[in-house]
C-alpha cells in the first residue's frame, strides 16, 4: 500500500500551477512557462504512480494509495482517495493530454487564463477519478464544468458561446438527476444503519437496496453520465462543443471528460445498483449499439472534420458503454482499456486536426484537399492515428474494441454482431475523410500547405508511440486493469455478471 | 528452429525499420538493396526452416514469442505456429516477394516515392508472414488486417489520382466487410471453445453442435471471400489495378489475394465438420470462376483482363476446398502464383516499354521487341491456359479431378471455365504480342525497349518455375510430394478416393481438349479484330452490373440515410426534443426568467447556492 500523498500532490500540483499561471501576467510566455513545468511534473508523477501501483491490492478487495480525512463529519463530507487499476490509467491520461494540449495546441490570446483554466481542468479531473467519496466526486465532477465552459466560450470558433451554453445546461442538468441520486443512496444508508450519514464508496456499496429502489438510482446516476460520455440520444451538446472548441478544449472533452461519464457509470451506477443494471442491461446495451450506428452514420456525412472525430467518439463510447453494461469479464476490461486508447487517439486526432486548422484556418472538410502531396508528414501522422481508431490489429484501438465485442458476444451476441458491423463503419467514415482532404490534387490554399513543424512531430511522437506500443505490448495494462475489473465483478455478481 | 522461424518475420520487419528511420538519406538503390535483401534473407531463413522442419520428428512446431492479449480466459500469444502448411505459405511468399522487391528497383525508378514504396512492401512482406505464421486467429487477423492495409496504401499509391485513391478506399472497405466475417468466426469459437489457438481448437471441435460448426464456416467463408475476392466481395480486385504492377503482381495475385483460400484450408478440421457450409464454399467458388472468367473475355485492360483471371482462379482453389481437395487448393495457388505473377510482371515490362499504355487495342506486335518478355510471357500464357506440360495443367487438372469426385455439375462448370480462360488469355496474348504494331503513337515512333535486367531477371526465373512447377505435386507421386507433405496438416478429411486411372487420363484429356478449344476460338475471332461487338459484351465488359447495383441497393440508400441523419434526425428529433424539454422548462419557469441570463458565472454561483442549501438542509436534519 502506498502513500495517499501522492494523489493529493496529483490534485495540488495543477491546482497550485493554475494560480500561479493566472498571476503570471507580467511578462510575455510565463503562464506559458509555469503550465509546462506543470504539466511536466505532473506527468513524472502519474507515472511513477503508474508504475508503483500494485494491481495485488484489488484481489484484496480494495484500492492503492488510500487515504481518507473526515472534513465534516454531520454532513459525510470527507476527502478521500485511492486508485484501483480501472482509475489509475484514467489519471495517467489526464496527464499525458495535458502537455500536449499545452505544447500542440498552444493559444496565445489570453494566455495565463488559458493555462489557469486547462490546469485548473486537469486538477479536477483527477479529483475525480481518484475520489472514493461519492460526494468528492461529485464536486470534482461539476467543478470541471467551470473551466471547460471558459475555454469553450472565450476560446472557441464563431459559435462558441452557444455551443458553450449548451454544453454547460446540458451537463448541469445531468448532474442534478445524480445529485439527488446520490443522496438519496446516502440517506438510505444512514436510515438502514442507523449511523452517520457517509458518501463512501465503500461504504455504501455496503447498501442493499430493493431491485425496483436500484433501478431508479441507477438512472439518476446514468443521467449524469450518459450526458457526458455521451451515450445516445443524450449527445447532441457534444459535436457543436468538439467543433466550437479550441484545440485544446476539444482534447480534454472527448479525451478526458467523456470518460468521466463512462468511468463514473462503471464505477458509480454498475458498482453500486448492480440489480439496477440487471434490469436496465439491454435498454442500455440497445442504446450503446444505437450509438455506434448513428455515431458512425452521421460521421460519414458530416461536413467538418471536428464533427466526424465527434460523431466518431461518440461511436466510441458506444463501444465503452457496450462494454461496461454487458458485463463479461472480457468485456469489461476491454472498456477500461479504450476508455484509455480513445483517450489517446481522440487527442492525436484532434491535435492533428488542430495543426491542419492552423494552416488553413478552416476544417470544414470541402475546404480542403490533397495535403498529402505538400504535407506528407502530417498525412503520415494522422494515418497512424486514424488507422488505431479504426481498429487495426496491431495498433492500441484493435486490442480494446476486440474485448469489447468478444465479451459482450459471450452473453450479447446479436449486440455485439451488429456493433461489429461499427468496425466496417469506422474504416468507412475515416477513410472517406482521409480521402477527401489528404488525397487528390492540392490546388489554390492547400497547395502551400507546410508539412509538420519539428515541434508538430515531437508532440504527436508520444501518441503514435502509445498507440503502437500499446497494440503490441498492452499486457502491463491489461494486468492491471484485470484484478480491479475482477473485483468489481464479484460485487456485481449476483446480478447476474459472469466469466 | 525456433530462432530460424522467428528470422522469417523479424528480416523483412528490420527491412521495414531501416528504411523508415534512415529512408531519409538513403539512395535509391541503397533502399533497393536493403529492402530487396531483407525478403531474400527471409527466403533464405525460411528454406533453412524447411529443411529443419523436413529432419524434425514432429510436423508441428510451436514458437512462442510473448503474451499479446491474457485476461480472463482469454489467452492470446504472440507465437508461430510452424508446419507443413504454414511454411509451404511461406517458402512461395518469401521467394516471389524477393523476387519483386527486386523488379521494382527497376520498375519504380525515379518515382516520386520510391522509398515509401518499399517501406511498404517491406511491412506487406512482415504482415504476410505474420497471417501463415500465426499460430492462432487472431494473430493471423493481425496479418490478415495488415496486408489489408498495405494493400490500401500501395492501391492509392499515386494518391493524387482520384481513381487510384478511390480504389485503395473501396479495397478496404470490401475486406473489412470480409473482417467481419473473420471476426465472427473468432467470436462463435472463442464462446464455445474458450481459445483462439489453431491446435487447441482443432483438438476441441469435436464438441461444436453442427449448427455453430455451420455458421463458423459461413463467416469463415465471408472472411474469405472479403479477401480473395470472391463473390459476393470479388469486386474490389479489378479497382486495385490502380496500385503500380509489381504491387498487383505481388499482393492482388500472387500472395494476399491467396490468403482467404489459405484461411479456409487452415482451418480444415472446423470446415470437415459442416457439410453444407463445405457445399456453399464449393459453389462460391466454382460460380466465382465461371462469372469472373466471363467478364475476363470483354476487358480491354490487359491488367484488367489479369485481374478478373486472378479472382477466376481463386475460384478454383475455393471450388477445391468446397471439394476437400484441400492440397489441390495449395497445389494451385503455388502453381499460380508463379504463373500469374509471371503474366503481371511480363504485363508491367510491356506496360513500362509503352510509356504506362494499359490499353490492348495499343499494343500488338510486340513479339519482335520485347525478346525476354515476349517468351516467358508465352509460358506464362501456356500455362494458365492448361496446356501439358506447364505448372497450371497439373494443378488445375487436381482440381479438377477432386471437383469431379465431388459433384458433376460443379467439375462442368470448372470445364467450362477452363475454356474461357484459354479463350481470354489467348485473347490477350494474341492482341498484345501479335497482329499489327497500334502503339506508334503512343511511343512517338519509336521502337519499344526491352526492360533492364532487374525486371528480367525475376520474369525468367519465374517462367522457370510455370514450367517445371508441376513436379511439386504430380499425380503419380502422391505421397512423395506436396499433397503428402501436407498430409500431416490436412489429413482430416477423407479423401473422396476418387477415380481410378482410366478415369483419370480421361479427366486429363477432357482438360486439354478444353484449353486447346479457348486457344482455337481465341486465335480464330482475335486474329483479325482489335475489337468486337460480338464478342465483347457490355454486360460482361460491365462486370455483370455488380458496383451498379451495390451502388444503388446499398451505396446510395444509405448516403441518403445517412444524411437525412445528419440534416433531419439530428437537429430536428434528437436535439429537438431536447430543446423542446429545456424550452418547457423555461416556459413553466416564467418567473424564474432571470436565472437564464446565460452568464456561467450566474450558474456557478447557482451551483454553489445550491450546495450551500443542501448542507444547510443536512445540517438541520443531523442536528
Amino acid at each position: 500500500m502506498h502513500s495517499s500523498v501522492w494523489l493529493t500532490l496529483l490534485i495540488l500540483v495543477p491546482a497550485i500551477g493554475a494560480l500561479l499561471a493566472a498571476a503570471a501576467r507580467r511578462r510575455e510566455g510565463a503562464a506559458f512557462a509555469v503550465g509546462v513545468t506543470t504539466a511536466v511534473v505532473e506527468l513524472v508523477l502519474a507515472i511513477v504512480v503508474t508504475v508503483l501501483y500494485n494491481p495485488h491490492v484489488a484481489n484484496a478487495g480494495t484500492f492503492d494509495f488510500v487515504g481518507r480525512w473526515v472534513l465534516a463529519a454531520p454532513f459525510g463530507l470527507a476527502y478521500d482517495v485511492g486508485i484501483d487499476g480501472i482509475s489509475v490509467f484514467l489519471v495517467l491520461l489526464s496527464a499525458i493530454v495535458l502537455p500536449l494540449a499545452l505544447l500542440g495546441a498552444r493559444d496565445r490570446r489570453r494566455e495565463p487564463a488559458f493555462v489557469g483554466w486547462l490546469l485548473l481542468l486537469t486538477s479536477a479531473t483527477v479529483a475525480s477519478f481518484v475520489a472514493r467519496d461519492l460526494l468528492m466526486f461529485f464536486l470534482a465532477f461539476e467543478l470541471t464544468l467551470v473551466p471547460s465552459y471558459f475555454l469553450v466560450a472565450q476560446w472557441g470558433g464563431p459559435q462558441r458561446a452557444r455551443a458553450a451554453l449548451k454544453f454547460f445546461v446540458y451537463t448541469f442538468a445531468g448532474s442534478a438527476f445524480l445529485f439527488v441520486g446520490m443522496l438519496y443512496v446516502a440517506f438510505a444508508h444512514q436510515h438502514a444503519t442507523g449511523g452517520a450519514l457517509s458518501f463512501s464508496y465503500a461504504v455504501l456499496q455496503g447498501t442493499v437496496l430493493p431491485r425496483s429502489t436500484q433501478v431508479w438510482l441507477f438512472l439518476a446516476f446514468a443521467a449524469a453520465f450518459a450526458v457526458k460520455s455521451p451515450i445516445w440520444p443524450f449527445h447532441t451538446w457534444s459535436p457543436v462543443t468538439y467543433a466550437e472548441a479550441p484545440t485544446a478544449g476539444s482534447m480534454e472533452l472527448s479525451a478526458l471528460l467523456a470518460k468521466l461519464g463512462s468511468y463514473g457509470l462503471l464505477r458509480f451506477a454498475v458498482g453500486l445498483f448492480p440489480l439496477g443494471l440487471a434490469d436496465l442491461r439491454p435498454w442500455l446495451a440497445t442504446l450503446a449499439v444505437i450509438g455506434i450506428l448513428y455515431g458512425s452514420a452521421l460521421a460519414a456525412v458530416t461536413p467538418d472534420l471536428k464533427r466526424v472525430v465527434a460523431y466518431s467518439s461518440l461511436a466510441q463510447m458506444g463501444f465503452v458503454t457496450l462494454g461496461v453494461v454487458t458485463g463479461s469479464k472480457i468485456a469489461m476490461v476491454g472498456a477500461v482499456l479504450l476508455m484509455f486508447n480513445h483517450g489517446v487517439i481522440t487527442a492525436g486526432l484532434f491535435l492533428v486536426i488542430g495543426f491542419i486548422e492552423r494552416r488553413r484556418g478552416t476544417a470544414t472538410i470541402a475546404d480542403l484537399r490533397g495535403l498529402q502531396g505538400p504535407a506528407p508528414v502530417l498525412a503520415a501522422l494522422f494515418t497512424v492515428v486514424m488507422l488505431a481508431s479504426i481498429g487495426l490489429p496491431g495498433l492500441s484501438g484493435f486490442v480494446s474494441e476486440f474485448l469489447v465485442l468478444l465479451g459482450a458476444f459471450a452473453t450479447h451476441p446479436w449486440w455485439a454482431l451488429v456493433a461489429t458491423l461499427g468496425v466496417v463503419l469506422a474504416a468507412l467514415y475515416l477513410l472517406w475523410a482521409y480521402q477527401r482532404v489528404f488525397h487528390g490534387r492540392a490546388t489554390g490554399p492547400n497547395e502551400s500547405v507546410a508539412d509538420a513543424t519539428h515541434a508538430e512531430r515531437w508532440v504527436l511522437a508520444p501518441i503514435v508511440v502509445l498507440v503502437v506500443v500499446l497494440g503490441v505490448f498492452p499486457k502491463p495494462v491489461i494486468d492491471r486493469i484485470t484484478p480491479s475489473v475482477q473485483q468489481l465483478i464479484v460485487h456485481v455478481a449476483p446480478a447476474g455478471v459472469s466469466k | 528452429m525456433a530462432h530460424l522461424a522467428t528470422l522469417i518475420l523479424l528480416l523483412p520487419l528490420a527491412g521495414f525499420l531501416i528504411v523508415l528511420l534512415n529512408g531519409g538519406r538513403m539512395s535509391e538503390r541503397a533502399i533497393g538493396a536493403v529492402g530487396t535483401s531483407a525478403v531474400g534473407l527471409s527466403f533464405v531463413a525460411t528454406v533453412a526452416t524447411f529443411v529443419s522442419l523436413l529432419h524434425h520428428r514432429e510436423r508441428e512446431v510451436t514458437v512462442h514469442l510473448f503474451t499479446w492479449i491474457s485476461t480472463g480466459t482469454l489467452r492470446v500469444p504472440a507465437a508461430l505456429l510452424v508446419d507443413p502448411l504454414a511454411i509451404t505459405m511461406a517458402l512461395f511468399v518469401t521467394g516471389i516477394s524477393t523476387l519483386i522487391h527486386l523488379y521494382s528497383i527497376g520498375y519504380m525508378h525515379g518515382e516520386r516515392d520510391f522509398r515509401k514504396f518499399f517501406l511498404y512492401l517491406n511491412l506487406f512482406v512482415f504482415s504476410m508472414l505474420t497471417l501463415v505464421l500465426a499460430d492462432n486467429l487472431l494473430m493471423t487477423f493481425v496479418g490478415w488486417e495488415g496486408v489489408g492495409v498495405c494493400s490500401y496504401w500501395l492501391v492509392s499509391y499515386y494518391f493524387d489520382r482520384d481513381s487510384a485513391a478511390t480504389a485503395g478506399k473501396k479495397a478496404f472497405i470490401y475486406n473489412r466487410v470480409g473482417d467481419v466475417g473473420l471476426m465472427t468466426a473468432m467470436f462463435l469459437l472463442f464462446t464455445h471453445l474458450h481459445t483462439l489457438t489453431y491446435l487447441t481448437v482443432f483438438n476441441r471441435a469435436g464438441t461444436l453442435s453442427p449448427t455453430v460448426a455451420t455458421l463458423t464456416v459461413l463467416a469463415l467463408l465471408l472472411a474469405a471471400t472479403g479477401k480473395s475476392a470472391q463473390i459476393p466481395l470479388f469486386n474490389w480486385l479489378p479497382d486495385a489495378m490502380e496500385g503500380p504492377t509489381p504491387v498487383s503482381a505481388l499482393i492482388h495475385a500472387a500472395t494476399m489475394v491467396t490468403a482467404g483460400v489459405y484461411l479456409l484450408v487452415r482451418m480444415g478440421p472446423i470446415l470437415a465438420l459442416s457439410s453444407s457450409g463445405r457445399a456453399t464454399i464449393a459453389v462460391v467458388g466454382g460460380v466465382t470462376a465461371f462469372v469472373a472468367a466471363t467478364i475476363a473475355t470483354a476487358q480491354k485492360d490487359i491488367k484488367k483482363v489479369l485481374a478478373f483471371s486472378t479472382v477466376s482462379q481463386i475460384g478454383y482453389m475455393v471450388l477445391a476446398v468446397g471439394s476437400g481437395a484441400y492440397s489441390a487448393a495449395i497445389f494451385l495457388m503455388v502453381a499460380h502464383a508463379f504463373f500469374k505473377a509471371l503474366l503481371f510482371l511480363g504485363s508491367g515490362s510491356v506496360i513500362h516499354a509503352l510509356s504506362g499504355e494499359q490499353d490492348m487495342r495499343k499494343m500488338g506486335g510486340l513479339a519482335r521487341f520485347l525478346p525476354l518478355t515476349f517468351p516467358t510471357f508465352l509460358i506464362g500464357w501456356l500455362a494458365i491456359s492448361g496446356i501439358p506440360p506447364f505448372a497450371g495443367f497439373w494443378a488445375k487438372g487436381d482440381v479438377l479431378t477432386n471437383a469431379y469426385a465431388y459433384s458433376k455439375p460443379l467439375w462442368l462448370l470448372g470445364v467450362i471455365t477452363a475454356i474461357l480462360t484459354g479463350y481470354y488469355m489467348s485473347r490477350l496474348f494474341v492482341l498484345t504480342f501479335r497482329g499489327t504494331e497500334r502503339f506508334r503513337e503512343v511511343t512517338h515512333g519509336h521502337d519499344p525497349h526491352e526492360s533492364p535486367w532487374v525486371m528480367t531477371l525475376p520474369l525468367v526465373v519465374l517462367a522457370t518455375l510455370s514450367v517445371l512447377g508441376g513436379v511439386i505435386d504430380l499425380p503419380w507421386i502422391h505421397h512423395n510430394s506436396l499433397a503428402g507433405f501436407l498430409d500431416p496438416t490436412l489429413g482430416y478429411l477423407p479423401s473422396h478416393g476418387v477415380t481410378s486411372t482410366a478415369a483419370q487420363y480421361t479427366l486429363a484429356g477432357v482438360d486439354i481438349v478444353a484449353a486447346v478449344l479457348g486457344l482455337l476460338a481465341a486465335f480464330s475471332i482475335w486474329r483479325s479484330r482489335v475489337s468486337s461487338d460480338t464478342w465483347e459484351k457490355p454486360f460482361f465488359e460491365r462486370v455483370w452490373r455488380w458496383d451498379d447495383a451495390y451502388d444503388a441497393v446499398l451505396g446510395r440508400p444509405l448516403t441518403a440515410l445517412a444524411v437525412v441523419g445528419e440534416r433531419v434526425v439530428e437537429p430536428r428529433i434528437v436535439d429537438g426534443a431536447v430543446v423542446a424539454v429545456a424550452g418547457g422548462v423555461r416556459r413553466s419557469a416564467e418567473g424564474l426568467r432571470k436565472v437564464q441570463s446565460g452568464f456561467v458565472r450566474h450558474y456557478a454561483l447557482a451551483t454553489v447556492l445550491g450546495l450551500a442549501v443542501v448542507v444547510v438542509y443536512l445540517v438541520a436534519r443531523v442536528g
